[in-house]
């Protein structure tokens, strides 16, 4: 089912959360709510899910077309796993999962019979079958992340929302988590949304990235798109390293036209891994740098180094091949340059 | 210790996030991360014993020294049975009421700001702090058939004062305090997420609070009923001004147990007294069962 919010505001005493927000959402895909904290993506997600409102005379929210705003959160059929799982303690694993399905009116609720099988077929999907007894007390974090998962689906929702689903984990769990959660998406193909501040977590998983800041939305897009040709200043530095720079720090590596128009104010974005850097011996273009810092553990080698024109200290990334066949050390000369780039007058590209 | 060296148990049915403090291993290594376990039992212990139970078993002792015959005949006279059904009785009925109403003042301060709520907050512990005397005579007063309430009480043949009503309102507005004041906090620290979850999944408000809140809240009212009941079945301050003492009655236990006393039949009032204590101690002892019972799967 689509999810559409057209012109939502919101706000909390002087506090704007959100601020004319637009969200469309198609069926049957995994969309990330990614920003800083306060950014508004938690009150998004609540208003989506019923459990707040929009500000009198704003926006509309839509499910499958269907005006859903001023329904409460119970009739909305949504399902909604929260950051701190929200279990019922004293009721037992399979208690808390068959909850929704006995608090129904004598005239939907199903038999005994037909709760407990749907719910040990949803603590099998969960992969917690055999713990239906447990409390959630005695269960890790991850596990109660899941038995909440399944005692939202256990109403059949037509909608997943998740709020920050892995935030209280530990690294390895989030990281195991999420892959599953892909998993699961790409098996029950339910249309999702779930709010992370996290940028690594929303570009692996998520179809569909929408980044909001400031109570507004900044750019909606695939894990590829904003990551390649990012919107703005802001997207481009909240998704991943960048360096920014001074434009004409670097016209000696790249002048192409255009780039001049730019002017002095104009600002480069560099991505640590976008610069390659040659030995100074070897002339040619690109501007002198001073290697500062080499950071040389794990998968890639980091060097800090230093503009000699401008004093600008740079970040970048290299394999550790690169680094083994340029031969560098601290306070050696190298030149740098710039595979891409971007400004946000112009696109700046080499 | 040995465990350093095996492989750590993975993530799974046996991970176990309730903390069990090693008391007895406290006890006998001599190396803890909570040391003085000896020291704070042993205090603890003298502690108690210095104030509870020295002074209770001098009572135990007193009885001791009756026969069988005087003892039945002290705590089993028709007078004393009364005064144990008034006693037992409104105590009971007045810490249920409590516990309601502590519940519903409870949860109003807790969950809805509201203008002079630190005002009203701080009203709730004035029973505890009211010399019971005071409170007994302005309750009297306000009750008599010519007082502010029972005037209007009268014409409709309802008599509160002098009667086992007023037994029973006097020993309401002493324990108000416990519920609310054991209650407060843990439906404080109740997360509102629970609740929205409940809602999110179809639940009416109502399924929500007798579902999801009554059950958890279940231990704290638990406690605060068996506070109040306590310290009802003890009260006697407010009692005697407004309970009219009239033997067979509205005379409740501990006056009896002072008028023995007056007597100078000592063993009389010990005997009394045992008794008194020894069934509160067990109805005291099921409470906590219950509790105990119900807070199983909360873990706390």
């Amino acid at each position: 089912m689509s999810i559409e919010a057209h012109n939502i505001r919101k706000r909390f005493g002087l506090f704007t959360a959100l601020d004319g927000v637009d969200l469309n959402v198609p069926a049957g895909k995994l969309v990330a709510l990614l920003g800083p904290s306060g950014s508004g993506k938690t009150t998004l997600l609540r208003i989506i899910a019923g459990l707040e409102f929009p500000d009198p005379g704003s926006g509309r929210v839509l499910f499958h077309g269907d005006d859903v705003t001023d329904l409460p959160a119970g009739r909305r059929k949504v399902g909604f796993v929260f950051q701190h799982y929200a279990l019922f303690r004293h009721m037992s694993v399979f208690e808390n999962v068959a909850f929704g399905l006995r608090v129904r009116g004598r005239r939907e609720r199903p038999s005994d019979a037909a709760i407990s099988e749907r719910v040990h077929r949803l603590l099998e999907l969960v992969q917690l079958d055999g713990l239906a007894g447990r409390y959630p007390s005695q269960l890790s974090g991850g596990q109660r992340q899941r038995v909440a998962l399944a005692r939202a689906l256990a109403v059949e929702p037509k909608v997943l929302l998740l709020d920050e689903p892995f935030g209280a984990l530990d690294a390895r769990v989030r990281k195991d988590l999420r892959r599953w959660l892909r998993r699961f998406h790409d098996e029950i193909h339910l249309t999702t949304i779930f709010v992370t501040h996290d940028q690594e977590e929303a570009l692996e998983i998520a179809d569909e990235v929408v980044i909001m800041n400031q109570a507004r939305v900044e750019q909606v897009g695939t894990p590829q798109q904003v990551y390649d040709r990012p919107a703005n200043p802001f997207v481009y530095q909240f998704l991943g390293n960048v360096n920014v720079m001074r434009a004409p720090a670097l016209a000696g590596a790249a002048r192409r036209p255009g780039v001049a128009a730019e002017g002095a104010e104009g600002q480069i974005y560099v991505r640590p891994h976008d610069i390659e850097l040659t030995p100074h011996a070897s002339g040619g273009s690109g501007a002198a740098a001073i290697v500062r810092h080499i950071h040389a553990a794990g998968p890639h080698a980091r060097l800090i180094v230093e503009q000699v024109e401008t004093r600008e200290q740079v970040e970048v990334e290299i394999s550790r091949s690169e680094l083994a066949a340029l031969g560098v050390r601290v306070s050696d000369l190298v030149r740098l340059r710039l595979r891409q780039a971007h400004s946000f007058e112009e696109d700046y590209a080499i | 210790m040995a465990s350093t060296f095996e492989p750590i148990p993975a993530r799974g049915p046996r991970a176990d996030s309730v903390t069990r403090f090693p008391v007895m291993t406290a006890a006998r290594s001599s190396r803890s991360i909570l040391p003085g376990f000896g020291l704070s039992l042993g205090f603890t212990l003298a502690y108690l014993g210095l104030i509870v139970l020295v002074p209770l078993s001098a009572a135990f002792l007193k009885t001791a020294g009756m026969s069988a015959h005087d003892f039945l005949a002290a705590v089993g006279s028709s007078r004393v049975m009364a005064a144990y059904r008034l006693s037992f009785g409104a105590s009971l009925a007045a810490a249920s009421v409590n516990v309601v109403f502590g519940f519903l003042v409870a949860w109003v301060l807790v969950r809805y700001p509201f203008p002079g709520k630190r005002l009203v907050d701080a009203l709730v512990d004035l029973p505890f702090a009211l010399p019971t005397a005071v409170a007994g005579i302005a309750l009297t007063s306000l009750y008599a058939s010519n007082g502010w309430i029972g005037r209007w009480l009268a014409p409709l043949g309802v008599k509160v004062a002098f009667t086992w009503a007023g037994v029973f309102v006097a020993l309401t507005f002493i324990g108000l305090p416990f519920v609310v004041r054991t209650v407060q906090p843990v439906l404080q620290e109740l997360e509102p997420e629970i609740e929205e979850a409940a809602a999110t999944l179809g639940a009416s408000r109502w399924q929500a609070v007798s579902r999801i809140l009554l059950p958890e809240l279940a231990p704290s009212l638990l406690t605060g009923f068996a506070l109040a009941f306590a310290r009802a079945l003890g009260e006697y301050g407010s009692v005697v001004f407004i309970a009219g003492n009239m033997p067979m009655k509205t005379e409740i236990v501990p006056l009896l147990i002072i008028t023995k006393l007056e007597q100078y039949d000592y063993r009389g009032a010990t005997a009394i007294a045992v008794v008194m204590l020894v069934s509160s101690f067990l109805l005291l002892l099921l409470i906590n069962l219950l509790q105990k019972w119900s807070r199983r799967s909360l873990a706390i």
